[in-house]
């Protein structure tokens, strides 16, 4: 555990770049600080590896302070990947990531051998071995800088603002891939950002910092989505906090129908018994093809170009709610299509159904709330 | 006169070398001074980047030797060094401290912020930092400079001649003279000049091969390569 304790960080013309910070941050999980420029997020982080010294105040990395440590040796038991990853422009990929190993004493061939194995577990292909930095995308690049900081297994990560300058559909890749090696490594990460949907997508904790470098708020991202500390950080998190926070909220127990579905080429008795204002028409395999009325469908049939589009299917129990109220709110019917992992219809929900699990599961949470107190 | 040419590698006696030994001493007297001046002006070149205030001053006093001529220069030196070559190297490798401080210390701050950053938080000390980062990112700076440096100093080696015999291949300028014969001037220009291209084109193979990682277009900023993230990167060109 790294703890922050009551760390100031002043410079010479009198700047506070962080005021009488307290932080726990837990282990093999990731903590996101976040906020606006200037709140010493940053700062904050180069603290825990002593590249800022605080003015006042400790840190200390399970229970020891970490002046107590050799500067150099510090640094080197905490990974760090950097905006635009920093590569060292002139090493090759495998070269760049077996930095920290070699500096360790790795014979070359052993620092290598895990540069290759890194490479293989952050999504690199193995031909780029060879490369220079500028032969890669940037998405490539921040690749290698975060298996460069996992090169030597430390238990820490340090990550500044990693995924800050590349664009938003490579962003959204390496965020997931930053999860998925998080669920297999577990290691203590303190990210920063000063994007707030970034934070909350990856922190197991987010702590929010006001300008001035001072702690608003410190709570997991569905907390923070609930309860606001105060107007700071309710206006940080943005305008449409009620629907983001959906997303922290299971699929899984919505009640679904397999009434209003059914198979083009269905017969008439079939379509016209439900009632219901809309059909949803599959193909053979189960796979929604779109809706229809019951009397078009027993009018024309299912002719494709007459269907209405059904929008974007959600998979219950690995989508959250927040999916399904986006499917439902998509489709012109106003009912949601669930799938299963093949793409084949399990059922659908209307609008208001998810709003009555929307209800119960704030209430749900409001019950479990008391409880703790 | 046997053509144009007849005599052109007949050099006079009193000049006491043969073609290749002028060639020699030439190149001998033109670049000690600009390894010199390498070697002093690497360290010299640190402390500017690491004293920030410190390379304004040096950079003004540099400038003001550069503008001593080199004939003053020897006139100077002369109760210091008699009519030896060194009188000649001193200045030269004065010149080519001058060319060389400003380039190594454009080329160690032209290492981008982040990858400073990132190898000081990797755990490189400073001097790892410098020698391991730093350094090998400024080579295509510091060779430019070693390029203005080497050249300028081939040429200005010949003005060694007006100052006892100390000039080289310039000397020829002086036999052409007293001896009448311009095809003596015409080597002495013609050869100096190969020399200055051969060794230009030596430093600049010499860059090629210290630097794999530049782009083969010559840029010096590697990141402007970076493109959508499922791109292929750009195959090898075979």
């Amino acid at each position: 555990m790294i703890r922050i304790e009551e760390v100031t960080k002043r410079y010479p013309d009198g700047t506070v770049a962080v005021d009488r910070l307290c932080l726990e941050i837990p282990d093999r999980a990731i903590t996101v600080l976040v906020g606006p420029s200037g709140c010493g997020k940053t700062t904050t982080l180069r603290m825990i590896n002593r590249m800022v010294e605080p003015s006042e105040g400790a840190i200390y990395l399970d229970g020891a302070d970490i002046r107590r440590r050799p500067v150099t040796a510090l640094r080197r038991s905490m990974g760090y990947v950097i905006q635009n990853a920093g590569l060292f422009q002139h090493r090759t990929i495998l070269d760049n990531i077996a930095t920290v190993p070699r500096m360790l004493g790795w014979g070359k061939r052993r620092a290598r051998e895990r540069a290759a194995e890194l490479m293989e577990r952050v999504g690199l292909d193995a031909s780029l071995a060879g490369r220079y930095p500028y032969q890669l995308s940037g998405g490539q690049q921040q690749r290698v800088g975060v298996a460069r900081a996992l090169a030597a297994d430390p238990p820490v990560l340090l990550m500044d603002e990693p995924f800050s300058a590349v664009d938003p559909v490579v962003r959204k890749g390496l965020q997931d891939e930053l999860l998925r090696i998080q669920d297999e490594l577990g290691k203590t990460i303190v990210f920063v950002t000063h994007d707030i949907d970034e934070a909350i997508k990856l922190g197991t904790r987010v702590a929010v910092l006001r300008t001035g470098g001072r702690l608003a708020q410190f709570a997991p991202p569905a907390e923070l989505l609930s309860d606001p500390a105060d107007s700071f950080v309710e206006d940080f998190l943005g305008a449409d906090r009620g629907i983001r926070r959906l997303s922290f909220f299971p699929s899984d127990g919505l009640e679904l129908t397999t009434d209003p579905v059914v198979r083009a080429g269905a017969t008439a008795e079939r379509t016209g018994g439900f009632g219901a204002p809309y059909l949803l028409v599959t193909d053979a395999q189960g796979r929604p093809l779109g809706w229809s009325r019951p009397q078009d469908l027993a009018a024309g049939g299912a002719d494709p170009g007459r269907l209405l589009p059904y929008g974007r299917p959600f998979v219950p129990g690995t989508d959250s709610l927040r999916a399904a109220l986006d499917c439902a709110v998509l489709s012109p019917t106003g009912w949601a299509v669930a799938v299963d992992s093949g793409g084949r219809v399990t059922g659908v929900v209307s609008q208001q159904t998810i709003g009555e699990a929307i209800r119960g599961a704030h209430a749900g949470e409001r019950a479990a709330g008391e409880v703790a107190r | 006169m046997n053509g144009a040419l007849g005599g052109f590698f007949d050099i006079p006696s009193d000049l006491q070398h043969s073609y290749p030994g002028l060639i020699g001493l030439h190149l001998r007297e033109a670049l000690l001074p600009v390894l010199a001046g390498l070697l002093l002006a690497l360290p010299l070149a640190q402390l500017c980047v690491r004293l920030r205030r410190l390379y304004p001053p040096v950079l003004a006093v540099t400038t003001v030797l550069y503008a001593i001529p080199s004939l003053a220069f020897f006139v100077v030196l002369i109760d210091y060094t008699g009519q030896t070559e060194l009188r000649v190297m001193i200045p030269l490798a004065v010149y080519s401290l001058v060319v060389l401080v400003p380039a190594i210390v454009d080329g160690v701050r032209s290492v981008p912020e982040e990858t400073l950053a990132a190898a000081t938080a990797m755990g490189f000390g400073p001097v790892r930092r410098y020698l391991q980062v730093q350094l090998p990112i400024a080579v295509p700076a510091i060779v430019a400079g070693l390029r203005v440096a080497t050249v300028s100093s081939i040429s200005l080696v010949s003005v060694g001649a007006l100052i006892g015999n100390q000039g080289a291949l310039g000397n020829l300028l002086a036999a052409a003279q007293k001896y009448d014969r311009p095809v003596l001037a015409v080597n002495s220009v013609l050869t100096t000049a190969v020399l200055a291209i051969l060794c230009d084109a030596l430093l600049v193979l010499a860059r090629v091969l210290l630097t794999p990682w530049m782009p083969a277009a010559g840029r010096r900023r590697p990141r402007q390569a970076a493109g959508p993230e499922p791109a292929r990167p750009r195959e090898a060109t075979r």
